[in-house]
Formats: C-alpha cells, sequence, structure tokens
C-alpha cells in the first residue's frame, strides 16, 4: 500500500477545493458568468478525481480480511488550559462511496445548471453557493470528528438556506428558506445537545482515535454501563438526541415539513438538496455513529435508540409515499417520494442495516438526482409549468428526457433486475425482514413499496403520456445538450450501480462492511430471497397496474378532477393537503411557540425590564448624590482655593508695576532689612 | 565735647531726608536734589570718620571728600542736562511716566 498512500494524504484536498471555488466565485464580480461556472465544474471534476482515487485506495486496502480498514489523519487544533481539542479526517469504506457519489452527482448537477440557470441575473452567486454546498457535504463525509461533522453539518443547512431562498423575490422562497433552516435548526438542537453531552461522558469526539474514539470499544462500553434518568443507557439517550438532529435533516417524519416546502429553490437545488447532499446528510450521521446506537444491543443489533429509528423510519416511509399519491406538482411528488426513501433508509439503519441503507442511499442519489433533473428538463421545456395536471403527452416532444425519466421512474419504483432501486430495495426488506422485534416494518416497507410504484406511475402518465392539457399554446421542447447529457450519464449509473448490489454478487454490501464478495447465483435462489423477490416484484406489479388502471383515461382538462378523486375523494383530498401535518403545527406548535414568545416578552418587559429600570433609579440616584458631593464639596474647595491664590497673585503682582521710586522703595526696605539681620547677628 | 555719634546721626538724618526725596518726590529735579543729599551726608561720614579716625594728620578724608563733590559735581550736570532732554522729549520730568523701557 506504500504506493499509494500519498493519496490518501488529499483527502483534505476533497472539501477545501471546493470552497475555494466557492470564495474565488463569491467574490468574482456578477458578469464574470463564465468564469465562475468554469470554477465551480472545475473544483468539482479534481474532487471527483481525488475521491475516485480515494475509494480505489479504500478499495486495495479492504481488499482480504475482514477487518475494516480505516485511515484517520489527527491532527490538534487548539489548546485550552490542560486539555487540547482534536479534529480529524478519516477514509473508511462508509465513506469512500458516498465522497464519489457525491462529487459525481454534484459534478453533473454543476454541467446541468449551467444551462438550467442559464437566464438567471444571478448565475454567479448560485455557483459560488453550490460549490459551498458541495465543500460542506464533502467536509462532512470526510470527518473523523463529531465537531468537525456539525460544522459543516451546520455549513450545509446554511447553504440549503441560502439556495432554498435563492428566488429571494418570491415570497414563498423566503418562507420555504426559512422553514427549512428552522425545522431543521429544531432537530440540530437535540445533535447539539448530544454532542456536547457525549464530550462531557467520553472527553473527546473523535470518531476513530486508536481506541481512545467514541466510536471505539472502550468508549461504547463505558457508555452503555452508564445509567441516566430513567434508567436509559446513556448511549441511548446521546443516540436518541443525535438521531433529532439526523431526522431533522432527513426529513423523518415530526421534522419532514420542510423538505417539500424546499422545491421552491431552483431544480438543480432540489437534486443536490434531495439526491446527493443534505438528505444524505442525516442518514450518513446514523451510519457513521451506528456503533453508539448499537452500544446497548446484544448480537441481534436490537436496542433502544435502533428500535425508534426503525419505527420512524417505517412510518416516514409509509406516510409519505400515501402523501405523494395525491400531490399535483411534479417536484413535490419527488419531493414526498425522497422523505419516503430516506425512510427505508433509516428503517434499513434501524435493524442494522448499515450496508444496506448506504448502498440505497447511492442508488437512491443516482435515480432521485436523474428524476429531478429531468423534472427540471421537463419544467423547463414546458415553460415553467410545474403542474402536472397542466403537462401531458410530454413524451412525444422530449424524448430523451422521457426515456431517462422513466429509467429513474422505473429504478425508484423497484422494478425488476435492471435497476438498482431494485436490489436495492430488496436488501432492505431482506434485513429488516429478518428483524427480531415486530413484523410491522416489513408490512409498512411493503405497503411503501407498493405505493411508490403506484405513484411514480401516475406522476409518469400525467406527465408523459395522453393529451396535452397546457393552458399555452406553445408546445414544449426537448432541452439543450448540457442538460440532457447528465441526465443519460446518470441514467446509465442508475443501471449499473445494480450490478455490484445483487444478493448473487453482493459487492458493495461487503465494501462497506468488510470482508470479499463471492459471485454466487445460489443465493438468489434460496428461499427467502427468492420468495422476499416474488413479493417484492408483485407488490410493484400491483402498484403499477392499479395505477395504469385508475388513470388510464386521464382528465380531460387540468381543471377536471383527478380519477381517484372521484372514487375516494375523502381520502384523496386528506393526502392532497398533506395529511393536515402543516395544519396541525400551525394550530398547536405555532401557537405555543407564540405564546412562549408572548410570555417571554412579557418576562422581558416588565420582569427584566422593571429590575433594570429600578437598577437605573438606584445609579441615577447615587450619581445625583456623587454630583452633589462633586459640585459643592470639591468644585468650591478648588474654586476658593483657586480664588485666593489669583487675588493673592493679584495683589502681588501690583507690587511689580513700573514705578521705579516703588522698587527703590523695595530696594531700600530690604537694605534695611538686611542691615537689622546683619546687625542682629 | 562734640562726639563722633552726633556726627553720624546728623550724616544718618541727611541721609534719610535724601533717600525720602528720592523716593517719594515726582519732580526729577527734586529726586537729583535728593541724591545730592545723600551724597553730602556720605562726604560728611567721610569727614568724620577721618577727624575721629586713627590718622588725622594725614589729609586722606578732605582729599577724598574734594574728589567726591567734583564727581556730584560732574553728575548733577549730566543728570539736569538728561532732564532737560527728557522735558523736551516728554514735556513732563515726572519719573512715573519715563517707563518706555518698562517692560
Amino acid at each position: 500500500m506504500a504506493d499509494a498512500s500519498w493519496i490518501a494524504h488529499l483527502l483534505w484536498l476533497l472539501p477545501v477545493l471546493p470552497l475555494a471555488a466557492a470564495a474565488g466565485v463569491t467574490v468574482s464580480p456578477p458578469s464574470r458568468r463564465r468564469r465562475a461556472a468554469a470554477a465551480t465544474i472545475g473544483a468539482q471534476a479534481v474532487a471527483f478525481l481525488i475521491a475516485s482515487a480515494l475509494f480505489l485506495v479504500v478499495l486495495k486496502s479492504s481488499g482480504g480480511g475482514d477487518e475494516i480498514v480505516r485511515q484517520t489523519f489527527n491532527f490538534t487544533w487548539f489548546n485550552f488550559g490542560s486539555s487540547s481539542l482534536e479534529l480529524g479526517l478519516l477514509l473508511d469504506p462508509l465513506n469512500a462511496p458516498m465522497l464519489v457519489m457525491v462529487t459525481f452527482v454534484g459534478l453533473l448537477i454543476c454541467i446541468y445548471s449551467v444551462a438550467y440557470m442559464s437566464n438567471d441575473a444571478n448565475f454567479v452567486r448560485f455557483f459560488a453557493f453550490l460549490s459551498l454546498f458541495s465543500a460542506a457535504m464533502l467536509g462532512l463525509l470526510v470527518a473523523n470528528n463529531l465537531l468537525l461533522l456539525f460544522i459543516c453539518w451546520e455549513l450545509v443547512g446554511l447553504a440549503s438556506y441560502l439556495l432554498i431562498g435563492f428566488w429571494a423575490h418570491k415570497p414563498s422562497a423566503v418562507a420555504a428558506a426559512k422553514k427549512a433552516f428552522i425545522t431543521t435548526r429544531i432537530g440540530d438542537l437535540g445533535f447539539f445537545l448530544g454532542m456536547i453531552w457525549l464530550y462531557a461522558e467520553a472527553g473527546t469526539l473523535q470518531f476513530y482515535a486508536g481506541g481512545a474514539g467514541i466510536l471505539e470499544q472502550s468508549t461504547l462500553t463505558q457508555l452503555a454501563a452508564g445509567i441516566t434518568i430513567g434508567g436509559m443507557a446513556l448511549a441511548t439517550a446521546i443516540s436518541l438526541l443525535l438521531f433529532c438532529g439526523a431526522a431533522g435533516k432527513s426529513g423523518q417524519f415530526p421534522f419532514h415539513v420542510w423538505l417539500p416546502d424546499a422545491m421552491e429553490g431552483p431544480t438543480p437545488v432540489s437534486a443536490l438538496i434531495h439526491a446527493a447532499t443534505m438528505v444524505a446528510a442525516g442518514v450518513f450521521l446514523v451510519a457513521r455513529v451506528f456503533p453508539l446506537f448499537a452500544a446497548t444491543a446484544g448480537p441481534d443489533l436490537v436496542s433502544t435508540a435502533l428500535t425508534t429509528v426503525t419505527w420512524i423510519g417505517a412510518f416516514t416511509a409509509v406516510f409519505a409515499a400515501a402523501i405523494a399519491v395525491a400531490q399535483t406538482d411534479i417536484k413535490r411528488i419527488l419531493a414526498y417520494s425522497t422523505v419516503s426513501q430516506l425512510g427505508f433508509m433509516m428503517l434499513a439503519l434501524g435493524v442494522g442495516g448499515v450496508a444496506a441503507a448506504i448502498v440505497h442511499l447511492i442508488a437512491h442519489a443516482f435515480f432521485k438526482a436523474l428524476l429531478f433533473l429531468g423534472a427540471g428538463s421537463v419544467i423547463h421545456g414546458c415553460g415553467d409549468e410545474q403542474d402536472i395536471r397542466k403537462m401531458g403527452s410530454v413524451r412525444r416532444f422530449m424524448p430523451i428526457t422521457f426515456a431517462t425519466y422513466a429509467i429513474g421512474m422505473m429504478a425508484l419504483s423497484g422494478f425488476p433486475f435492471f435497476f438498482s432501486g431494485f436490489w436495492s430495495k430488496e436488501e432492505i426488506l431482506h434485513v429488516v425482514h429478518g428483524w427480531p422485534q415486530s413484523p410491522v416494518p416489513f408490512y409498512l416497507a411493503l405497503a411503501g413499496t407498493a405505493l411508490t410504484a403506484f405513484y411514480m406511475t401516475r406522476q409518469m402518465r400525467f406527465v408523459f403520456f395522453g393529451n396535452s392539457r397546457a393552458e399555452t399554446a406553445a408546445k414544449p421542447h426537448e432541452s439543450p445538450r448540457i442538460m440532457t447529457v447528465p441526465l443519460a450519464v446518470l441514467a446509465a449509473a442508475a443501471v449499473l450501480l445494480g450490478i455490484f448490489a445483487t444478493p448473487a454478487w453482493p459487492w458493495f454490501h461487503r465494501f462497506i462492511t468488510g470482508g470479499t464478495a463471492t459471485v454466487d447465483f445460489g443465493r438468489l435462489f434460496t428461499a427467502g430471497t427468492l420468495g422476499l423477490m416474488f413479493l417484492s416484484i408483485l407488490l410493484v406489479g400491483a402498484g403499477v397496474g392499479t395505477a395504469w388502471v385508475v388513470y388510464r383515461r386521464l382528465p380531460g382538462s387540468a381543471s377536471a378532477p383527478d380519477p381517484l378523486e372521484r372514487r375516494l375523494p375523502r381520502l384523496y383530498r386528506a393526502l392532497a393537503d398533506r395529511l393536515y401535518i402543516d395544519e396541525l403545527y400551525n394550530a398547536t406548535l405555532i401557537p405555543l411557540h407564540g405564546a412562549a414568545g408572548r410570555a417571554a416578552d412579557g418576562l422581558d418587559r416588565f420582569v427584566w425590564n422593571g429590575m433594570v429600570a429600578a437598577l437605573t433609579r438606584i445609579i441615577l440616584l447615587l450619581s445625583a448624590l456623587s454630583q452633589i458631593t462633586d459640585r459643592r464639596l470639591f468644585n468650591q474647595g478648588f474654586d476658593s482655593g483657586c480664588e485666593i491664590l489669583r487675588r493673592s497673585g493679584g495683589r502681588v503682582s501690583g507690587a511689580h508695576n513700573r514705578n521705579i521710586q516703588a522698587r527703590l522703595v523695595y530696594i531700600g526696605s530690604g537694605m534695611v532689612l538686611l542691615f537689622i539681620l546683619f546687625a542682629w547677628i | 565735647m562734640i562726639t563722633l555719634e552726633s556726627f553720624l546721626l546728623v550724616s544718618a538724618l541727611l541721609f534719610a531726608l535724601g533717600l525720602a526725596a528720592v523716593l517719594t518726590r515726582r519732580n526729577a529735579i527734586m529726586i537729583l536734589i535728593g541724591i545730592e543729599l545723600m551724597l553730602s551726608a556720605a562726604n560728611l561720614n567721610f569727614v568724620a570718620f577721618w577727624r575721629f579716625g586713627a590718622n588725622p594728620e594725614a589729609l586722606t578724608g578732605v582729599l577724598f571728600v574734594l574728589f567726591s563733590i567734583a564727581v556730584a559735581a560732574a553728575e548733577a550736570a549730566v543728570g539736569l542736562a538728561l532732564i532737560i532732554m527728557i522735558y523736551r522729549h516728554y514735556r513732563s520730568i515726572n519719573p512715573l511716566k519715563f517707563n518706555v523701557l518698562n517692560g
């Protein structure tokens, strides 16, 4: 490994390159469009090359034994007193593929944005933000320290805020940006508390530090043994707090509300947020600190923290998929689909399938980026129309977009055999099926699978088939090559990735968990695998078939009710209104928050303000007293002293006059005095 | 017998009178006269100390007084000339007005 180890030392370049590009682009004038795009894309491309090289390094070093090879680069950030704050970078099989994925998808999205944003006045600023986003995400991935991860985590939040609110002239975009920022911040509060607690207990935040890190055995044992309020193990409590942050970032159930609203940003941003960067951060965090979540678990990987993750993930997967069924905005459907797929990943993590979750994360990143960019292409081609009811027959005008979108849709719905989504979802179902605690998450996951197939088919029918229901006469047109090429590349990736994730050759999973993959087609035909596969194909088929039947006859105009609405009006309305979660928050949390705010305001105004006012009075009184002493005592004392001096001076100066005779008198009297003195002595 | 002390007493009185004239008069000529009086007091002292001194045979005291009178005469001449010039310039011989050189 000596020959290639120098590449591993390039790890720090990954976040630094896009960051430098972001800094450079930020300070360049808005007219330098070409240069800004070139700098961003260049930085992404170099980062992608480095990430690929790093991936190969990890690949070579981890071939062979079951041991996971980790390379850490720790350094001291600063010392305070006797303790020091360590930071570090980490390269291991968990983040190496993620690095490749983020840089690859990021690169394609940047290229795509050149065309998509070409008419925007703030083109240069957009690229600066994209670079920052990517830099933050890469920093998050390479961190070997929870604090460094948290810093990058917040940077991701900041960049997402800037990008979601990029079209700041739209009030809805500003509101969505704020919503995303604040909602994730609520989760981050949990993350922050968990981090502080962890630091207080373990004394370090390094993940791996030669036996002393928080994810290594000695610390984990200590944390699992410690008991806190309610008999909960320390590790469980801290894990749950950290999970708050992950749920916020990854849009899990109580915090999912920001994600669909984040669609207000430009479409490449949606692709970046939903596929490569932001939402992946939450899943990645849980995967990264998985040993902590599993600290109290036995060999069957069941712990309180993981159970929570499982249930939340399973619930979110179905819940969001159901809402997606009744949405009419092309991007919102995809957004709820993202929430649902993240639920699948969390579910996989919760039942102990880190590899399954990460494989699905990466597969999802490819096909979801593809779908978003495809949606962007459709929106672009249809003259900025996002309502699927006003589309239709786009297939005829945008063949490349249609073909790639179809691939993305089939990967997402889990069409059998040729798509990465099928195999990665299969693996998740497999691990969930083996969960010893309850079979319910497994059924929820199956329901989610069927719903996913249903809503994606519905969307395809609406957008690409039937007759055009556009209100404008303009025909849709295919997007320029610079947009379709990234689509094609992503489509290829979405298909090819499946090869590495089949149970016959679970190369990818073995890579993450350590160990070597062997080709064994026999694994495909074991009873469990085959049965599951059969079941999921059946469900996908059912979903697609039902949708195809229900939407066989599309509504004739944009205002006509949805076929599903005609059959199940109340259910449809509830789903279309997103199951009233936003309304629930509006009715409960926000008034509560308002009341708390008003209470704090009242406290401020009357209690603290009164105390401050009283204090002010006292101080004023004291100063008045001191003023009196000053004026009366010191001022007048000095004044009269000065007056005496002045007067006596005046008197003496009167002697120093121009009268020569008077001077002679002084001289004479002086002489007389001297004589008298002389006579005396 | 007239003693030395009586001569000195007269001389002191003369000196005091002259000094009083110099210090109080507002007329330059009167001041000049005061100065002459003080000089006379000094001359009287010279003569008295010579007459009651150790060697009255030598005419030192008288001779000194003659010189002193000559110098006084010259001084009076210069002084009066100055007073005349000042008077022509200022139309006054009040010494309080001759203060141009006073800072």
